[in-house]
């Protein structure tokens, strides 16, 4: 473990510091200078994250559990000393828990292929929520209409907030499986896992939780949660992408059948069957994504070593000041205003589309996204067709949030 | 780079965004097509009634979006009204060639792609292309008697 450079707690968060780590974010964009704040669909990568990955491919490059040659031995090193880091970074019980995949949808597909469709019955319910990402709905789908399961799914309050005990109520004896977001994508609405996954287990059913944007925002001890899946991917922690994680209690992962076959999953193959490799390899066939594993390592250990408490504080200051300058533009509504939220805002504008509003503050060198967000069953629910959303990261501060501010006003120039 | 964003949002666009004309289903319309920016969620609605002499009798869009598909279904339903079909085919095609050439063409010539040359500040808008031609593509779905048109197909 690298040692800290950056003290932990609010007082020391040194946020230029940790700016000077990111090369992108010294550029300028249509003469201004960079203002990311699209940090919830990826997030930029410090010099250690991409020097770790070129290290990787200048000294340590061969491929894994093959080579009976010192290259490849120090690169299997390398790649299961990042599923270490991981298993650290979740506080999984075993290593055997952490698979390796491409991102969060391939994690979430992983669940509903081998878990969904082998193990549950046709006829037993999976319940999501109307918050979700299309990654934790469209898998679901696919398997109500293969396998014959029953979806169902809860509904968020008109501002945002998911309630326990709404999900309660859908709860039947039918119940196996609860699939929900951690935190929202398009309101940053973060949901109670611990609760839910009590409630879940007392009435017989297993909670899988797409983390994809809560790693980052929070500190995730999967035994605490006691969540029975998570998933989360390495671009949007800082890392690179192409690179994502499932974690699984062993005994859940021993009785699924595997998703993708090939090479590596495998004991042994003849031309009749095939022997399944035993965890976490049963799940990861194929060549790795090795230097991104090894990328996705170096991420964590960047984020541990500023520290999740300094983030945390930071990124709730500048949400807390960035709702309050945004709330005073004249026609602006906040989308999502669950009093549990990290430092995403979603907002419509009136008289101005979103995706006028994101090409318009583009000209000022601010990034922002505009659209459903994946998200199309939310749009309806919240009713609204498309909302702009700003998303903060470790690396922003309230400059930038000024800087949104004053971009928004050109907006209401033209569209008044 | 101000100046792109005036040129992409000049008082016509903004005017035919903010009240844009032809905002109804047509009752009578023998012509609909569904179109859809999956990328940004701008949807439309257009509904055309066509003669017997394949000419556009009156045409008509309803749905939301951005200013700039909003502008250009709205202007596109003017422009069409008395096209045959295949001079409505034609419009798109320069249309959608003035949206995306780098080249300094002379659109003049032809009165209604001069109305038209003020959404071609989407020119320096690559991403917002797709908005401009929405409108143009559901129309020529609903012409080909097909009901979907998307942007990404």
């Amino acid at each position: 473990m690298t040692q800290a450079k950056y003290q932990n707690d609010m007082s020391a968060y040194d946020v230029n510091r940790i700016r000077a780590d990111f090369p992108i974010l010294s550029q300028e964009v249509h003469g201004k200078p960079l203002t990311f704040l699209d940090n919830g669909a990826s997030a930029q990568k410090p010099r250690q994250v991409i020097d770790a990955m070129r290290s990787v491919y200048e000294t340590e490059y061969a491929n894994v559990h093959r080579g009976a040659y010192q290259l490849s031995e120090r690169a299997t090193e390398r790649y299961e000393g990042a599923r270490n880091i991981v298993q650290r970074f979740l506080n999984a019980k075993s290593r055997q828990e952490i698979v390796f995949a491409k991102n969060v949808t391939e994690v979430i597909n992983l669940v509903a292929y081998s878990y969904a469709r082998c193990v549950l019955e046709p006829g037993d319910e999976v319940i999501i929520t109307d918050m979700e990402h299309h990654s934790n709905i469209v898998p679901w789908q696919l398997m109500r209409d293969e396998r014959g399961l029953v979806l169902k799914y809860v509904s968020c309050t008109d501002d945002g907030e998911f309630r326990i005990e709404d999900l309660a109520k859908l709860i039947t004896p039918k119940t196996k499986l609860i699939s929900l977001t951690h935190v929202s994508n398009v309101m940053g609405t973060v949901v109670p896992i611990k609760e839910v996954a009590k409630l879940a287990h007392e009435h017989g059913a297993k909670l899988m939780v797409d983390g994809a944007q809560a790693v980052m925002h929070m500190p995730v001890d999967v035994q605490d949660l006691d969540c029975d899946f998570y998933a989360f991917t390495g671009h949007k922690i800082y890392g690179p992408s192409g690179i994502g994680v499932l974690y699984g209690k062993a005994e859940l992962l021993d009785a699924m059948p595997p998703f993708l076959g090939g090479g590596d999953m495998i004991l042994s193959v003849t031309m009749e069957k095939s022997t399944w490799a035993a965890l976490p390899a049963k799940f990861e066939a194929g060549t790795p994504p090795i230097a991104q594993a090894i990328g996705l390592g170096a991420a964590l250990e960047y984020v541990s070593g500023i520290g999740l408490e300094g983030i945390v504080a930071h990124e709730i200051d500048l949400l807390n000041y960035a709702t309050q300058q945004l709330s005073s533009i004249d026609g602006l509504t906040i989308i999502g205003t669950a009093p549990n939220k990290t430092s995403v805002i979603s907002f419509t504008m009136d008289g101005a589309h979103p995706h006028d509003i994101s090409t318009i503050i583009d000209q000022a060198g601010v990034c922002v996204r505009a659209g459903h967000h994946c998200a199309q069953p939310l749009m309806e629910r919240m009713g609204v067709p498309a909302t702009t959303r700003a998303s903060f990261g470790m690396y922003n501060t309230r400059e930038e949030a000024d800087t949104l501010v004053a971009a928004l006003g050109r907006v209401r120039e033209i569209f008044n | 780079m101000m100046d792109d964003l005036r040129e992409l949002y000049q008082e016509v666009i903004l005017d035919h965004g903010k009240d844009p004309r032809n905002f109804r289903k047509l009752e009578n319309a023998n012509c609909e097509a569904t179109g859809y920016n999956p990328l940004c969620g701008d949807r439309l609605v257009v509904t055309l009634c066509v003669d017997e002499n394949g000419m556009v009798q009156d045409a008509a869009f309803t749905g939301n979006g951005c200013a700039i598909s909003m502008a250009s279904a709205s202007m596109m339903t003017e422009i069409v009204r008395g096209k045959t079909r295949a001079e409505a085919e034609d419009l798109f095609q320069r249309f959608h060639e003035m949206c995306t050439t780098d080249e300094d063409i002379d659109f003049t010539d032809d009165e209604d792609v001069e109305r038209l040359m003020v959404l071609s500040g989407v020119r320096q808008f690559p991403v917002r292309v797709k908005c401009a031609t929405l409108p143009w593509h559901t129309m020529e779905a609903a012409l080909r008697g097909e009901s979907e048109a998307s942007t990404e197909r």
